[in-house]
């Protein structure tokens, strides 16, 4: 119950301090996304409490709005990871045969794999044909959030398949098919909510591992592109800097911290109950 | 066994296969081939120029040809050269191999090694496995890249006891080791999480079962009871966790050496990918995907090996 209520908390804090960057940046008077060359590297101070960064914009205000973005993906990627992770586990479990060998297979294949420099690989293909364009920060949310989908169903996959099928084998699943429910009945009536608690644990889990992989991949220079600022593209600038600026290094990486450490702390209370 | 291998090594081949097909596609979709850079890099070749070299790289093909053929050439042992080091590709190949498997190794060493002393630790005795829960908690939170930036910091700018980055010049093992400390330890720290949290259930469930009650009764000491009967039973669902983190080990591997600019796989991958050296690209992320499925291969055989009951 502690970790839960921690956990929550501290994903509280963080979600309400992206939803108060507006009122934060009208109450500081100063703009994130204009340089300042004259203020760079400055120093705590009343109108910038975290000082500024390597333009000379306030980072509190970017950390906050980077915690818009960066929230905001892992949210997106939790709801699709679980959504199709989930449908596909169920099909899987509820098909058998052929299906659900080929899908679980896939799935054994996409985890032997190392991720990560698969993602860059994906995150480096040219999405303007595709009508996303690099560098506006709504597409680069959007091809973050898609990239890390093809990854992401996977783990709920095979825990939804294992948790349905040990439902299937249960007699109210026989008792609602012999009273004449339909199978997408049985499915969504029954069987969904009995493996709803796993999954959900899945789906805590599942936004630490987006956000953990967002921060990353934006590091790295392929998530969200500046001047969007993301917690990861902020590290980013922030290691060139690490002997005249160490600071900047330490507010980022601690937003993603708290951030992956509150889901990871929900995702245990949650488990425990 | 032979089973086993024999399977397993069908998987591999099947997914390496698909694998290549799927990345030669995601490259082709990747903005500017090799003829472009070119082009950008001398303003004297004209279209007609970039045209015959199109023509004469066979890019003027259609995508799922050029791959047939790179397959083809691959498969006869050709691997083909590397554009961005104008070298063969297993020229560059190998040493980044030598070197992740080095900064792996040590790393894989480390983590297991602290991450199950601490389970172990945390489940015999009284309020150490708050302490390993806390240490499994702020491993799986700590982003690999930070924590390799805030060790800089701290070893390498304000202390100056270790170098930022960069591999050894020489062959001295003291000197490499310099070089190794901060990488590992970046690349340990994270990878404890998984073993520390597995190591501490497997080992709480096996301390509550009547054969260690037993064990003590006949008044062995309890270094013997934690080590050698309850020990063995627990790490098997903790070479599991090896097995399935191999993946997760060399995709930090890549972060790692990024950061600490150490020529490696990871570094390599990366580089190519940003330089559109597709040859070198592939072949490097193949490679990469190769040694992380052997390496989950040789921990399910560990595991058939230490418990018998997987291996009828």
């Amino acid at each position: 119950m502690i970790r839960l209520a921690l956990g929550l908390l501290l994903l509280g804090m963080l979600g309400l301090g992206a939803l108060a960057a507006p009122w934060v940046q009208a109450w500081l008077g100063t703009d994130p996304f204009a340089p300042d060359l004259m203020a760079r590297y400055g120093p705590v101070s009343a109108a910038h409490p975290l000082g500024t960064d390597e333009l000379g914009r306030d980072l509190l205000l970017r950390l906050l709005h980077g915690a818009r973005v960066s929230l905001s993906v892992g949210l997106a990627v939790a709801v699709g990871a679980t959504g199709l992770g989930t449908a596909i586990g169920l099909l899987a479990a509820w098909r058998g045969g052929w299906v659900d060998a080929v899908l679980m297979r896939v799935a054994d294949g996409m985890l032997a794999l190392p991720a990560l420099p698969l993602l860059v690989v994906l995150a480096a293909v040219d999405t303007g044909r595709f009508g996303l364009l690099r560098g506006e920060a709504a597409s680069d949310i959007l091809r973050i959030v898609l990239i890390l989908l093809i990854f992401g169903w996977v783990g709920t996959a095979r825990l939804a398949r294992a948790a349905a099928l040990t439902q299937l084998s249960l007699d109210y699943v026989a008792a609602a098919r012999v009273s004449g429910a339909s199978e997408g009945r049985v499915l969504l009536r029954h069987v969904l909510p009995n493996i709803a608690g796993p999954i959900g644990v899945a789906a805590a889990l599942a936004v630490a591992g987006a956000i953990l992989a967002e921060s990353t991949l934006s590091f790295l220079g392929l998530g969200i592109q500046p001047p969007a600022p993301s917690w990861g593209n902020m590290l980013s600038n922030a290691q060139e800097m690490v002997f005249s600026a160490p600071m900047q290094a330490v507010w980022p990486g601690l937003c993603i911290l708290l951030a992956v450490a509150g889901c990871t702390l929900a995702a245990d209370g949650l488990r425990r109950r | 066994m032979p089973g086993l291998l024999a399977g397993r090594l069908v998987q591999i081949g099947v997914v390496l296969t698909l694998l290549s097909a799927l990345t030669w596609l995601a490259m082709g979709l990747m903005p500017g081939d090799p003829v472009d850079l070119a082009l950008s890099a001398d303003p004297r070749l004209t279209a007609e120029d970039a045209a015959r070299l199109r023509a004469l790289h066979g890019l003027d093909q259609p995508l799922w040809q050029r791959y047939l053929a790179w397959a083809g050439a691959v498969l006869r042992g050709e691997f083909g050269f590397s554009r961005l080091y104008a070298v063969p590709v297993t020229e560059v190949l190998w040493p980044a191999l030598r070197s992740t498997l080095v900064l792996l190794g040590w790393s894989l060493l480390l983590s297991a090694g602290l991450g199950i002393g601490l389970g172990v630790l945390g489940a015999v005795r009284r309020g150490a496995g708050v302490l390993a829960d806390g240490v499994a908690l702020l491993a799986q939170s700590l982003p690999g890249f930070w924590l390799g930036i805030l060790l800089i910091i701290l070893f390498a700018v304000e202390l100056g006891w270790l170098p930022a980055g960069g591999m050894a010049e020489g062959w001295g093992l003291a000197e490499g080791a310099r070089f190794l400390a901060l990488p590992v330890a970046t690349l340990a720290f994270v990878n404890i999480a998984a073993y520390a949290r597995h190591s501490l259930s497997a080992m709480r469930e096996e301390m509550a079962q009547p054969y260690i009650r037993t064990a003590r009764m006949k008044g062995l000491p309890e270094r013997q009871v934690i080590w050698g009967h309850a020990f063995p039973n627990a790490a098997i669902p903790v070479v599991t966790v090896a097995a399935l983190d191999a993946g997760s080990l060399v995709s930090g591997a890549l972060v790692t050496e990024t950061i600490f600019a150490r020529p490696g796989m990871g570094k390599l991958i990366y580089d190519s990918i940003m330089g559109n050296d597709y040859n070198l690209a592939l072949l490097a992320l193949l490679l990469a995907a190769l040694v992380t499925m052997l390496a989950t291969l040789a921990a399910d055989i560990v595991q058939r090996i230490i418990d018998p009951r997987l291996a009828a």
